[in-house]
């Protein structure tokens, strides 16, 4: 099974919005963002700039004819920041002029005044000073409380697991031309062109049916695009309906990674009960979300983080709070996860430090604890399937984890400078938008007189091959060649009132409004072919481009029973609706059933560590990866391996520093991404007869859950620096940076203690 | 004007030199397949190939566009991805489309460019050596493990039909892989006549060798400068005669990589330079330009500090010399004379009892910039250390010799109390600063571990080290 997207990517033939060809008249917007975390602003002269040759116009918030707002969960983020800056990188002017580094030229040369204001960085610190973005969130279930006295173990500790950078290639842009009157189309980089369409159509006071937005595909999104594409396109749209010219915009890389969030950093507490045998009892945690300087999706993310607490583990009784903690940073966003990956770090090492001591290893506990059908998650929705046992025992036999634990523990006694670790990682993530309105979409499916088809829905392509699925499901409903079928772009004139294509859930989603449109088509067409045929409704099905009749191939064949149907005035039109059923929550009790189903999957990770320079590397990973009946294996194995390579990246080598609200690693040679020598061997396999009625054609969706398994990418790399020094405490603080790794090994060479080593490691705030 | 082959034809261009050769692709002739996501050599989405004569047959270098003046392409041939589509798709893109290992699609050209770079000079046909020829590039999408099998798949499938030995480029045309007008660029080229020559530069222009430094650091003067593009150092950059090792300032860290003459008189410099850049950064990226960018951490300079290089410097018709360690004079400040190049560089070669070793600390271990490196170079006689010289780099505000440290090891036995003894010697004498590469404290600790590592690697000391450590 194919991916047509691919062929095109090969030979460079397919258009990001910065290779579309200039229109006429094209003009170029550039930002002017600030360099101080918090200030107020005391004076603004735009004028140098607009005296620059070839400068066109230049734009503030007074110039915005609508609300200068862009906040979506939460109305608190100006497009264009009036009177105050809250984060270094928040736009306050636009610059608009015939070349891009002209424009840039123009913003430089603008003088702004700051009266500067102490700014805060640290999670804790904002919740100390009760700067929250929404109150915090609380999941209980059973009886924490009375719980602890009936453990044998009890233990607690901190967890730290830092930002990351989305770090998709193509960098934020949009391209908005002038359309008759007040009109605009935009073109934009979008996970969420409705998002683009709404928050558009209230800066510029306009309605949104005066808006086109239209995608074709985002040179990787990661969640960086869902609400982050969308001040780019309102930047652009603002200056293209005030000069009435094309203008695009397309920032730079180190702009990119200065101006737009990226996964949140979150700072945890966490404490553990469990019985003489590793049975969890009970389990704490106080998650401290950093969000930054706007709400953007932050109080969704944390909320998913709450979901997602107690990982892959059935846990009786449990307490989860969480705190989103308004900072002085770029506002903090969706990534690949959403809450789930740093809620689940917390969960590990509660899991590996009572493991700890216990004195036996974490697996033994994972192992005991998997969640098993029936067993309730805190939230109340009950697990439907045994496939997190199911997976881990998997993992298990296929890749004979106890000849490799004896392997490294062999390698262990007859080595000394390099050790070598190994860890378990079971991942159980939940299908579906934790605000249920948004599990709906739609698709609208034209087959034309020749007999060919047209898709559109609200779903974006963004690499993740959502566009390879519609055309499986399509194909497949229709009973038609694929290559009769066009995937279109995404456009909010052919559907409106999207979600985001995010929540792993596009291929799900527009993959059943696809399939219902696709079964409405059909069943017109089977009444003319019973018709014509003469025979009835129910002895008619398509296959293969032919019409069977009474269980024989018939002589008519997929073109003529189209044209045959337009003559008779059938619609070979439909547009079609889905919503997700049954799921439900109510955020007053934090009870529910907010998720269509769950996703399940289990890893083991090798590691060998260099005690003597304290650097690792990740060897081997072995999955077994629950995706239901796949849509597209291929497509589905580069979504495995493609997460799983990201979450190991955010934490190993990913580390994002900021000094004083000050992004250090803006550029790729300061932030590092996996690189291809340094990813390890990886056996994906899928989980075999897994069945899952809940979505389209007995899938799963795939994009998120694989990123968790690199959470193991820590845990192997740890379990090798015990084995060098079994004689210190551990530490969780990701990313495990080789200086972290060192730090441990030795750095009592410089008399540190554990605790300044692992908060200390370096004196930046993360 | 410059003129030069771009993909299938020939082009005149009259722009200022020091113009990206990226911009030009794409703004002016149109070639969007050339994609950007960094502007700073490190993701590799901007890779084109750069051909001249070499040896009567066309050479090519994979290379970063966003980095390279459009000066540096006057009678070459520049291929992009669209120079290297046919009609169909060729093999490789054919297995990428197989192996499903293209999601978004951004870095996918570049990956492909690289490639053709590896088919183009490959030795043998060899994963691991096509693995590290796209390790230039970055994907933030597939986990690179599709894009590994696709490779794996397309030299199953020529491994056995082109014989590394032929001719490789109507080899690979021959096998759909290149497309045909390959065959006439020699022609074309030769039509062009040789380049107008230029010796000195103006006292107001740059000197751009690799421009790998000048365009990460000072991109936005350079785009409308004519800048001074000096001439790639083609015939034997790196020589030896009886006493000397000569390294030209124009040898690139790839020609010190393949470098026979280093890999025999000095060993370890292969794996050494391995872990500097990417293949397309070794290709352009200098000896001069390393060592008069003058950063505290550059690997090529702290080998070279190691080895007691003498640098020889020009200007006009005079030339001056003087020891390496005595050129940098604080931070990015050098006893550098307005107008002067770096000529070459000079090293005597060690004898047969002389041991040499490089050590490299980043983030990342490939493609990132050094959180600590040092170098160290011994001679023993008689089962003691007669002669030390070590280098270390991001531990002081200029790449620094640790003379102490070699005062120290002189007339010792290569023990691991002496290594640990040396590593506290070497902690001492170092000024290290907390930034985006490390806390201070972990830098000073680095370094000491690494001159254990020296040890370790020289003489085996791992029993004694490992007593020391677990004590
Ligand atoms: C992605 C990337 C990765 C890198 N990785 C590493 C790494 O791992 N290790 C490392 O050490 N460096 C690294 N570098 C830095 C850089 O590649 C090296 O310092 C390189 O050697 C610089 O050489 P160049 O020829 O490109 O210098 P240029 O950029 O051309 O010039 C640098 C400076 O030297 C001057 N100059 C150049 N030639 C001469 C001459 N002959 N005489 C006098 N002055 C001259 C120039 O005017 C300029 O001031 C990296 C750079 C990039 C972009
Ligand atoms: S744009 Fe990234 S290497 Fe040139
Ligand atoms: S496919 Fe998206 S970056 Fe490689």
């Amino acid at each position: 099974m194919s991916n047509r997207e691919i062929a095109p990517h090969t030979r460079g033939e397919s258009m990001f919005v910065g290779d579309l060809p200039d229109p006429p008249g094209l003009l170029h917007a550039a930002v002017l963002a600030s360099p101080v975390p918090h200030a107020r602003i005391v004076r603004l002269d735009t004028t140098p700039a607009a005296e620059i040759d070839g400068v066109e116009c230049v734009l503030t918030a007074a110039d915005i004819p609508g609300e200068n707002q862009i906040g979506g969960i939460v109305h608190d983020e100006p497009l264009l920041a009036e009177g105050a800056v809250h984060f270094v990188g928040q736009p306050i002017v636009v610059t608009i002029a015939d070349t891009p580094r002209r424009a840039r030229e123009a913003a430089q040369a603008i003088v702004v005044e700051y009266d500067e204001l102490p700014g805060i960085f640290d999670p804790r610190q904002a919740a100390a000073a009760g700067s929250l973005i929404v109150p915090s969130r609380t999941f209980s279930s059973g009886n924490v409380d009375e719980a602890w006295a009936s453990c044998k173990v009890v233990v607690e500790g901190h967890a730290e697991s830092g930002g990351q950078e989305h770090l998709y290639l193509e960098t934020q842009a949009a391209l908005v031309v002038p359309q008759e009157g007040r009109r605009l189309r935009i073109v934009s980089s979008t996970q969420a062109p409705t998002a683009v369409q709404r928050i558009v159509a209230r800066v510029l006071g306009l309605s949104m049916n005066d808006l086109e937005v239209d995608v074709a595909r985002l040179g990787g999104a990661f969640g960086g695009k869902e609400d982050q594409a969308t001040p780019w396109a309102a930047i652009a749209a603002l200056a293209a309906s005030i000069l009435r010219r094309p203008v695009r915009i397309t920032l730079t890389r180190g702009e990119d990674n200065r101006m737009t969030g990226k996964r949140h950093p979150y700072s945890s507490d966490f404490k553990i009960g469990l019985d003489a045998e590793g049975r969890i009892l009970a389990y704490e945690a106080t998650y401290y979300q950093n969000a930054g300087a706007a709400a953007d999706l932050s109080p969704a993310i944390l909320e998913r983080s709450l979901f997602h607490a107690t990982g892959s583990y059935f846990v009786p009784n449990v307490r989860v709070t969480g705190l989103s903690c308004r900072t002085n940073l770029p506002p903090f966003t969706a990534f690949r996860g959403f809450g789930a990956p740093q809620a689940m770090f917390v969960m590990e090492s509660a899991i590996v430090r009572a493991a700890e001591v216990m004195g036996i290893p974490p697996k033994v506990i994972q192992q005991m604890n998997l969640i098993g059908e029936g067993d309730a998650f805190p939230y109340g929705q009950r697990a439907q399937e045994g496939n997190a046992r199911r997976a881990f025992n998997e993992v298990l036999e296929r890749y004979d984890v106890a000849s490799l634990e004896n392997e490294v523990a062999e390698f262990n006694l007859s080595h000394t400078l390099v050790k070598r670790g190994i860890a378990m990682m079971p991942v159980c993530f939940g299908i579906s938008f934790t605000s249920t309105f948004l599990n709906q979409a739609a698709a609208l499916v034209h087959v034309y007189t020749d007999g060919s088809v047209s898709i559109s829905t609200g779903a974006v392509e963004m690499g993740q091959g959502v566009n390879a699925k519609m055309l499986n499901v399509a194909a497949h409903s229709l009973g038609v060649d694929p290559e009769r079928i066009i995937v279109e772009t995404t456009n909010t004139l052919r559907v409106a009132n999207t979600s985001p294509t995010a929540a792993s859930s596009g291929a799900d989603m527009n993959g059943r409004a696809t399939e219902i449109a696709c079964r409405s088509i059909i069943e017109r067409l089977r009444k003319v072919a019973a018709e014509i045929l003469d025979t009835t409704v129910d002895q008619i099905t398509i296959v293969n481009d032919r019409v069977m009749a009474d269980g024989k191939t018939s002589e008519l064949k997929w073109e003529r029973l189209v044209s045959e149907a337009y003559l008779r005035r059938v619609s070979l039109s439909t547009q079609a609706h889905y919503a997700t059923p049954k799921i439900h929550f109510d955020r007053e009790t934090e009870k529910g059933e907010p998720f269509a189903y769950h996703a399940y999957g289990s890893a083991v990770v090798e590691a060998t560590v260099d005690c003597l320079r304290g650097t690792y590397t990740i060897d081997r990973v072995g999955t077994v990866h629950d995706a239901g009946r796949s849509l597209n294996p291929l497509v589905d194995m580069g979504q495995l391996e493609g997460g799983l390579v990201q979450g190991i990246g955010w934490m190993t080598v990913e580390e994002l520093l900021f000094a004083d609200g000050r992004n250090l690693t803006d550029t790729l040679s300061t932030y590092k991404i996996p690189d291809i020598l340094g990813v390890p061997e990886i056996e994906g396999h899928f989980l075999e007869d897994a069945d899952n009625p809940n979505a389209v054609m007995h899938s799963k969706a795939i994009g998120e859950p694989p990123f968790m398994y690199g959470i193991g990418a820590y845990f192997a790399i740890l379990d090798a620096m015990k084995a060098f020094r079994p004689d210190r405490k551990t530490f969780f603080h990701a990313p495990m940076t080789p200086e972290r790794v060192l730090m441990f090994l030795h750095g009592d060479r410089l008399q540190a203690s554990t605790e300044e080593i692992a908060e200390a490691a370096t004196v930046f705030q993360r | 004007m410059l003129r030069f082959a771009l993909n299938d034809g020939l082009v005149e261009v009259e722009a200022s030199s020091g113009l990206p050769t990226l911009d030009y692709l794409r703004d002016e002739a149109g070639l969007t397949g050339v994609k950007h996501a960094c502007r700073e050599g490190d993701c590799g989405s901007c890779v084109v190939l750069l051909g001249q004569p070499e040896n009567g047959a066309m050479r090519y270098r994979a290379v970063t566009s966003c980095l390279l003046p459009i000066g540096a392409l006057d009678r070459h041939h520049v291929v992009t991805i669209e120079g290297l589509n046919r009609r169909n798709l060729t093999p490789f893109q054919s297995a990428l489309d197989a192996e499903g290992a293209s999601q978004c699609g951004f870095c996918t050209p570049g990956f492909v460019v690289s490639f053709a770079g590896f088919l183009l000079t490959a030795e043998r046909w060899d994963e691991q050596a096509a693995i590290e020829a796209v390790a230039g590039n970055i994907c933030r999408c597939t986990g690179y493990a599709s894009i590994i099998r696709a490779m794996a798949s397309t030299l199953d499938r020529i491994r056995n039909r082109i014989d590394p030995a032929e001719p490789r480029i109507p080899a690979l045309v021959r096998k759909t892989l290149l497309p045909e007008y390959f065959l006439g660029i020699p022609d074309l080229l030769a039509n062009l006549g040789p380049a107008p020559s230029k010796k000195f530069p103006s006292p107001s222009q740059v000197m751009v060798s690799g421009g790998t430094d000048l365009y990460v650091q000072r991109l936005d003067e350079l785009v409308t400068s004519d800048v001074f593009v000096l001439p790639p150092s083609v015939e034997t950059p790196i020589r030896v005669d009886d006493i000397h090792i000569y390294l030209a300032g124009a040898a690139t860290a790839e020609d010190m990589k393949t470098s026979g003459v280093l890999a025999e008189r000095i060993g370890a410099i292969d794996r050494a330079m391995s872990l500097m850049g990417s293949l397309p950064i070794r290709h352009r990226a200098t000896i001069a330009g390393n060592i008069v960018n003058a950063s505290p951490i550059g690997d090529m300079t702290v080998i070279l500090l190691a080895l007691d290089a003498e640098i020889g410097l020009i200007v006009e018709d005079t030339r001056r010399s003087l020891p390496l360690r005595d050129f940098f004079l604080g931070y990015k400040e050098l006893d550098l004379r307005p107008g002067e190049m770096v000529e070459w560089v000079r090293i005597t070669a060690p004898g047969d009892a002389a041991v040499f070793n490089f050590e490299k600390i980043s983030k990342r271990t490939h493609l990132d910039i050094a959180s600590v490196n040092t170098a160290a170079s011994l001679r023993l006689d008689r089962g003691r250390i007669a002669h030390a010289c070590l280098a270390a780099g991001g531990v002081a505000p200029i790449p620094m010799q640790l003379p102490q440290t070699a005062d120290y090891l002189c007339g010792r036995e290569p023990t691991a109390e002496t290594a640990i003894m040396a590593a506290d010697v070497a902690r001492s004498e170092i000024t290290p600063i907390s930034d985006v590469r490390g806390s201070a404290e972990y830098k000073r600790l680095l370094l000491g571990q690494l001159i254990l590592a020296h040890f370790n690697v020289l003489f085996d000391v791992e029993e004694g080290l490992v007593k020391e450590a677990t004590a």
